[in-house]
């Protein structure tokens, strides 16, 4: 299991990880290993030494940011050393720049975006989306040795990581990473902060691509006005340049959990919900009876988002 | 500067659809379109290749309906189409084996850049582009929000969880995986469609580029056991009635929830 760590701190998805790992572990998959690469692997060890992890692995590298050809190079190491028999890591940017070359090039068993992981006779059988999420597919690994898993964020159990482990052995492990790297880090730059936090929002009404155009975008703003709604957007609407960054919502956004959650005209995809799973109550509107965004949803109506805007105007008043 | 863009032609469900016995499906037969990531990889190709006087090669690997997804990006500036198809490649669906065939065109087109799509909007593997710079032995930069070229080199925008980007240097021969968003994908002329009407869509089997449809096949990283619908026991409870009852429930259930 490789844990993934920027700026410092070990990312949430690594507990997940960790979870998902114990979890097989006790379906019978073996002992679960962390590993953690990193400049500043080190200061990570403690906090993945926990219930169900019997090691830990720590690689350091050459340079402090995340390098995708290092990580390729380094994880590849690990596994010819110990041959795992599964590989997880999360469905992250990070993974995406190395992960599917490390299967490939390792003639690895390889599944990404994966939502459910079962140990069975001859291995995982894993479940991920086909169809854009419409259906779901079930996937398994004849014959490979070692499998590459690139967990769905936010859709496994979290690790319990206040119980202490009867303690996991820590072993530093020195690869020759020199030379390895074939990106050159600038910089890394903070999202731009724009005129609202709408994370801080009790009441959101997020608008997604169905509202079809700039003008009618403007006439949804009017309407949260009226009802006293933050306005939030999904992915398409802020490159499309109708809205500000900081109104987006999901994996490349902001993450927000408010009061009240309207989705107006969004579909829901994996990235978007990763955004707004956490929010108290959702409420969806959206012409599709089939869109996924009635399965994170509380409350749901298949309708036109613009009739229900203009009724919703005249009940809040 | 030669550009190698591979394209995919996604299906979307939108209509009704059932599953058959066999895992497949039945009904309402998928809409095709070119995948969204793909005109942005794209219109990046060929902005990059006007100025510096180049070639946009687009290449898909897919039955003869995605010759339409290729005259779509010969319309929208490529200057030349290659679909790879032939006897033995129809299970080639994963990324790993897709990857091993885009490969065998690389290598006969030696381009100085490749550009994919992050990820594709109905497989969604995001996992294609940098498994094939992987089998080329190839730089590469996954999501990538900004191009920009600097003398040799190429700075690019890596865009990262909670919108912070990470900027940095690759140089060419290199792969990149584009993100939406990137840039303003042009939309085609009438004389544009008409004129890619005329330009040369090739067809390029196993034979062609030395492959051997059991080894792409015995590369995949997975099998597909079987499709299943999702569970709707978890969903949302529906609001039905005239929308102006909808809308009054909707205003309720906001209150109730703000005020608790
Ligand atoms: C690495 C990565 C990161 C990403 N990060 C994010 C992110 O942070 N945030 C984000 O949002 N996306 C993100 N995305 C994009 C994401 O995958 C989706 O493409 C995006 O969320 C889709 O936005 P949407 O739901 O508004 O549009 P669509 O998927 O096009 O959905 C529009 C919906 O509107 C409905 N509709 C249309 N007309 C009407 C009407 N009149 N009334 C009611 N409903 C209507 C349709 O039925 C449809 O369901 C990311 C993608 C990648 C690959
Ligand atoms: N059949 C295909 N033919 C050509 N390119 C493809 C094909 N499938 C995927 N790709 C490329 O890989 C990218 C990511 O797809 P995926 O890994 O399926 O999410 C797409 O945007 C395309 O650039």
């Amino acid at each position: 299991m490789l844990a993934e760590a920027r700026r410092g701190r070990l990312r949430p998805v690594s507990v997940e990880l960790i979870g998902a790992a114990c979890a097989l572990s006790e379906e019978g998959a073996g002992p679960v290993t962390v590993a953690l690469i990193g400049a500043d692997a080190e200061t990570h060890a403690a906090a993945v030494d926990v219930v169900g992890v019997e090691h830990v692995l720590v690689v350091p590298t050459p340079q402090p940011a995340f390098e995708a050809h290092v990580m390729q190079t380094a994880v590849a190491a690990l596994i010819e050393r110990r041959a795992p028999s599964l590989v997880l890591a999360g469905h992250t940017i990070d993974s995406l720049g190395f992960a599917p070359a490390l299967a490939a090039c390792g003639g690895h068993g390889f599944a990404s975006d994966v939502t459910a992981i079962h140990w069975g006779e001859h291995g995982a059988v894993v479940q991920r989306g086909a169809y854009g999420d419409r259906l779901i597919a079930e996937l398994d690994f004849p014959g490979r040795q070692t499998v590459v898993l690139l967990l769905r964020p936010g859709a496994f159990a979290l690790a319990a990581t206040d119980r202490a482990s009867p303690g996991a052995t820590v072993e530093r492990i020195e690869l020759d990473l020199a030379g390895c790297a074939r990106t050159e880090h600038v910089e890394l730059r903070d999202p731009p902060t724009g005129d609202v936090d709408i994370a801080k929002a009790d009441f959101v009404l997020a608008l997604g691509r169905g509202v079809g155009t700039a003008e009618q975008l403007e006439r949804l703003e009017r309407v949260a006005d009226a009802i006293g709604a933050t306005v939030a957007v999904s992915g398409p609407l802020v490159e499309a340049g109708w809205a500000e960054r900081s109104r987006k919502v999901g994996q490349s956004g902001n993450t927000v959990a408010p009061r009240v959650y309207l989705a107006f005209g969004i579909s829901g995809a994996a990235q978007h919900v990763a955004g707004m799973s956490r929010s108290r109550m959702i409420i969806a509107v959206n012409s599709d009876p089939g869109a996924r965004i009635f399965d994170v949803a509380h409350y749901g109506a298949v309708a036109d988002l613009f009739v229900i805007a203009a009724e919703l105007e005249r009940s809040f008043a | 500067m030669k550009i190698l863009v591979p394209v995919k032609q996604v299906a979307s469900l939108d209509g009704d659809f059932t599953l058959a016995d066999d895992g497949g499906l039945r009904e309402g037969e998928p809409t095709w379109r070119l995948n969204e990531w793909d005109e942005f990889s794209l219109e990046a190709a060929v902005q990059l290749s006007e100025a510096a006087d180049g070639e946009v090669v687009v290449v898909s690997v897919g039955p003869e309906r995605v010759e339409e997804a290729l005259r779509a990006c010969l319309a929208r500036g490529a200057d030349r189409a290659i679909r790879v198809w032939g006897e033995g490649l129809a299970g080639a669906a994963d990324p790993l084996s897709l990857a091993s065939v885009l490969a065998a065109v690389a290598r006969a087109e030696a381009p100085a850049l490749i550009l994919c799509g992050a990820q594709s909007a109905d497989a969604a593997h995001a996992a294609t582009g940098v498994a094939l710079a992987g089998l080329l032995d190839l730089p590469r930069v996954a999501v990538v929000s900004a191009i920009e070229r600097d003398g040799r080199h190429l700075t690019v925008q890596r865009e990262l969880e909670g919108g912070a980007v990470e900027v940095l240097r690759i140089a060419p021969p290199c792969l990149l995986t584009v993100q939406t968003g990137i840039n303003r994908p042009r939309q085609p002329t009438l004389r544009a469609i008409r004129q890619a009407r005329m330009k040369p869509v090739a067809v390029a089997g196993p034979a062609e580029l030395a492959l051997e449809p059991a080894v792409v096949l015995a590369g995949a990283g997975s099998r597909t056991v079987g499709l299943r619908e999702r569970p709707r026991s978890a969903g949302a409870k529906l609001l039905e009635g005239a929308p102006a009852d909808v809308a009054a429930r909707i205003t309720e259930i906001v209150k109730e929830s703000l005020a608790r």
